[in-house]
């Protein structure tokens, strides 16, 4: 029997759309794995890329989704580029969840971090609080979630009670055990969970025996309103992040933290044992013997102040002059 | 189902019931905002639109003036607010006042340029004096659209004066940022609730009133048109 016409226009038909049924189908399939892997794990959209990144020689460098931590994913970068090191970039993955687990599937190699929050992270109940503390016990924290540290550097952003010049001239105030006996006298901003952290009203209470007068929640995360709240006296302190560019526009003094009232959050590598190569290891270790708060709060400012430049673009012009000549 | 649990167990627990954080108190609070803000968008807005819509000139401008309003984010002006003018209570209630205006004024614009033009005319031949034509024929003809638009704005107000609580000022908006900041998600659903509560209650209560104040010539001429 003779196929009708319309049947054999039907079978060309049909065979015509093979090809983009397939691609329609998988594209489907592909979409569905990332859709289920967003609302339970937000990190499998990443997973598909694992074996890609893992596999070949290039280190993934990747970042959190603030931009002080991709601009810091650039410095990194840079440096392992000149060290000669292929490099893959990864910007902006997430929270710490979703980086820590990037990290663990071997979708990005290395990503910058903030030792007392990892710490914190890998280990909810560790009590360590200054910066040596808190690298001793880091690496065995991490060890069992085949995850590893390399140096950390000096620069550190981390919660810090910050004061108007005038405010610290007129109390002689260099630290925080100076403000104790003021307390009482002065008005503090900060966020609101201020009120409910261990850090935070009960801990400087505890720690240093300061009450203040007041405590004003102001939502947005020591920004622009905080500071303007000391800068117009309305609060004499604040708890303000120390790479904060307004602590250095604004002649803003951080008070010093003596017993550790704010745990020490050192900036360095989060990496998985045995991942990268031993000149990467030796360029990041070197790096981080150079990289300052100082550095942070300038290339904050570059990225989130009136310049607004990229990342990539900030980075750049610490990294040529710091000598990464080769860096780009 | 958790969540739900949690959030009424933060209801019904005494300790948040009493004190200068207790729910008693941040209601107070955000019912104070909301009235401060209403009655200066009334003050502002009602006249505004009583004489938009009576001399019927610059309709177009009113239109165009309350668009505008309504697409600009409060939470932004509040933030630009504050900067400009420091922290206070101004700032964020001049905020949710522009908030406000634009249903306010648009209510009573329409409500009053809506009237009948004979029936206008027919007061005027009675010798009615423009003023006497405005509040003793207009206003009562147009005071249920005008109501509508209030309590579309009072709506509103009480739900968005939460934002306050973004800097350092109560209402109930208090549980909720604060609440986001430690991820206490159970007190967050308390405050949305309580907000809820409040503006379904005005709103009701808003409902009475534009029932009791429309004139049961109209009323009439709605039931048997």
């Amino acid at each position: 029997m003779t196929p009708s016409p319309s049947t054999q226009r039907t079978r060309v038909a049909h065979r015509a759309l093979r090809p983009a049924a397939w691609a329609a189908v998988t594209a489907t399939a592909v979409f569905a794995l990332t859709a289920c892997g967003g609302g339970s794990d937000p990190l499998a959209e990443n997973s598909g890329d694992a074996a890609s990144g893992g596999s070949s020689d290039a280190v993934t460098v990747g970042s959190a989704d603030f931009p002080e931590s991709q601009v810091i994913a650039e410095l990194y970068a840079g440096v392992l580029r000149d060290a000669g090191v292929t490099v893959e970039t990864k910007p902006g993955i997430g929270a710490r969840e979703a980086y820590v687990g990037a990290v663990k599937d071997g979708s990005v190699d290395v990503v910058p971090d903030y030792s007392g929050n990892l710490l914190l992270f890998a280990d909810k109940d560790a009590t360590a609080a200054s910066a040596e503390d808190i690298m001793k016990a880091l690496p065995s924290a991490l060890e069992g979630q085949q995850l590893s540290v390399l140096d950390p550097s000096r620069a550190e952003n981390k919660d810090a009670l910050v004061v108007t010049q005038a405010t610290a001239e007129k109390y002689g105030l260099t630290s925080i055990e100076d403000l104790s006996s003021v307390c009482g006298d002065l008005v503090m901003a900060g966020p609101p969970e201020f009120q409910e952290r261990a850090y935070g009203v009960d801990g400087l209470k505890q720690k240093y025996d300061c009450s203040f007068k007041s405590f004003q929640p102001i939502n947005d995360g020591g920004g622009p309103l905080t500071v303007q709240a000391l800068t117009q006296d309305d609060a004499q302190v604040a708890d303000i992040f120390t790479t904060t560019p307004a602590i250095q526009d604004q002649h803003l003094t951080v008070l010093e933290d003596p017993k550790n009232n704010f745990i020490a959050q050192q900036v360095l590598p989060l990496t998985a044992p045995d991942r990268l190569p031993q000149n990467a290891v030796d360029a990041l270790n070197e790096f981080s013997t150079k990289l300052t708060t100082q550095d942070l709060i300038d290339l904050n400012r570059k990225v989130s102040g009136d310049q607004q430049q990229n990342p990539a673009d900030a980075a750049k012009q610490w990294l040529s002059d710091h000598g990464y000549e080769k860096a780009s | 189902m958790n969540l739900f649990s949690e959030a009424a167990q933060f209801l019904t627990d005494p300790a948040n019931w009493s004190g200068a954080t207790g729910i008693p108190q941040r209601l107070l609070e955000h019912v104070g905002y909301s009235l401060l803000t209403m009655g200066i968008a009334l003050a502002i807005a009602v006249p505004l639109g009583l004489w938009v819509g009576h001399t019927r000139r610059g309709g177009g401008v009113i239109v165009g003036l309350a668009g505008a309003l309504r697409s600009l984010p409060t939470l932004g002006l509040l933030t630009l607010f504050t900067l400009l003018m420091g922290l206070g209570l101004m700032p964020p209630i001049l905020a949710l006042v522009l908030l406000a205006i634009p249903p306010i004024l648009s209510g009573t614009y329409s409500g009053v340029a809506a009237v009948s033009p004979a029936l206008v005319d027919a007061a005027r031949s009675m010798g009615m004096t423009e003023g006497q034509v405005l509040t003793r024929v207009e206003i009562p003809v147009a005071l249920p659209v005008i109501l509508g638009g209030i309590r579309n704005a009072a709506l509103q107000v009480l739900a968005t004066v939460t934002i306050v609580a973004y800097i350092n000022l109560g209402g109930l908006g208090r549980y909720l940022i604060d609440g986001l900041a430690v991820r206490d998600y159970a007190r967050m659903l308390a405050s949305v609730v309580l907000v809820a509560v409040l503006a379904l209650a005005a709103d009701a209560l808003l409902a009475l009133v534009q029932r009791l104040v429309t004139s049961p010539g109209l009323r009439l001429a709605g039931d048997r048109p």
